[in-house]
């Protein structure tokens, strides 16, 4: 039962140690300086594939916080904090690519229908 | 004895032992993960409606990324300053604790004294919110944010009193680890914004 206490108990909350933060820290500087770097410097000529890169950067960036900065793993609070971050990324994935692909395609579709009445 | 009560056959009543806050944190990671669904409601808003600048200045016109490095790098150092707090506190230094949490606090009033004043230049030069859908879903977005990290300094200054007062008691452990994740997810937060925000605005 003490066993069991400390695992689901506060204390696992917070099991950091300053390497964890330290190594976090490095890899986010890293991971903030290549994209601003990027964008400032134009040294890829084309925008939507620097686009695609930064996005590609603030993921792995995300994922880095989790990992050393919110000590994310499958075992605090029984895997539910876990549960829960995937959760909301699937909702926040959702609305996001949902309202896009919504609100682009109702600009693209509805233009055309407004210019027909108006000749 | 018990055994044979209908509902303790259907019911776990035995308390098991709980530790002072047990899923306390449990509780703030779900209002935390509920926070960032608004968050994901305003970045959708800022995606439909960030290239409408109804003949107004666009966001090349108007951001200075070396503004916005400095304030990520201050939001970046605010967070291992604040990880260096959890581990004093880990150690049972009330001291060390509070020296990090107070550079914390430099760090986050820094970084919202540069937002502030970004907003201020923004809306001098006729850029205020209500000038395009643009400058409304972005003046929505980061000062949302800025208001999470005014909010997180206030909580943080609570906290300072409360550990000077009390010193390093359960409770304030347990609000201390709330506070920590609550000022981590802020600084997540803002990888999006200056993603999303700034850094591909200036790509447009």
């Amino acid at each position: 039962m003490a066993d069991h206490s400390h695992d689901h108990g506060h204390e696992a909350a917070f099991h950091a140690t300053t390497k964890d933060y330290v190594i976090g820290f490095v890899l986010s500087v890293i991971l903030t300086a290549i994209p601003f770097w990027l964008v400032m410097s134009g040294a890829i000529a084309d925008k939507s594939t620097t686009a695609i890169v930064i996005t590609a950067f603030a993921a792995v960036q995300v994922v880095v916080h989790m990992i050393y900065f919110l000590h994310m793993n499958g075992k605090i609070e029984g895997g539910w904090n876990l549960m829960a971050a995937l959760f909301t990324i699937l909702l926040v994935a959702i609305i996001l690519s949902g309202t896009l692909w919504v609100m682009f395609h109702l600009n693209a579709n509805m233009m055309p229908v407004k210019m027909d009445g108006m000749g | 004895m018990a055994s044979t009560n209908l509902t303790e056959q259907y019911y776990d009543l035995h308390e098991h032992a709980h530790p002072d806050g047990y899923s306390t944190t449990l509780g703030f990671w779900i209002y935390l993960m509920s926070d960032c669904l608004i968050f994901g409601m305003l970045f959708a808003t800022f995606a439909v409606l960030g290239g409408n600048y109804a003949g107004g200045p666009a966001p090349k016109d108007l951001f200075e990324l070396p503004l916005v490095a400095v304030n990520t790098s201050l939001l970046l150092f605010s967070s291992i300053t604040y990880g260096f707090a959890m581990i004093a506190m880990q150690n049972g230094s009330k001291k060390g604790l509070i020296g990090w949490l107070i550079l914390t606090l430099c760090f986050g009033l820094g970084f919202l004294s540069i937002e502030l004043y970004e907003f201020h230049n923004l809306i001098e030069e006729g850029a205020g919110p209500q000038r395009s859908a643009f400058l409304s879903a972005f003046f929505t977005l980061v000062g949302t944010h800025g208001l999470h990290v005014t909010f997180g300094s206030i909580w943080l200054v609570t906290l300072l009193f409360q550990v000077g007062k009390h010193g390093l008691t359960e409770a304030n452990k347990r609000r201390l680890s709330c506070l920590s994740l609550f000022w981590h997810f802020l600084d997540v937060v803002w990888i999006g914004v200056f993603t999303f925000v700034y850094l591909m605005g200036v790509l447009r």
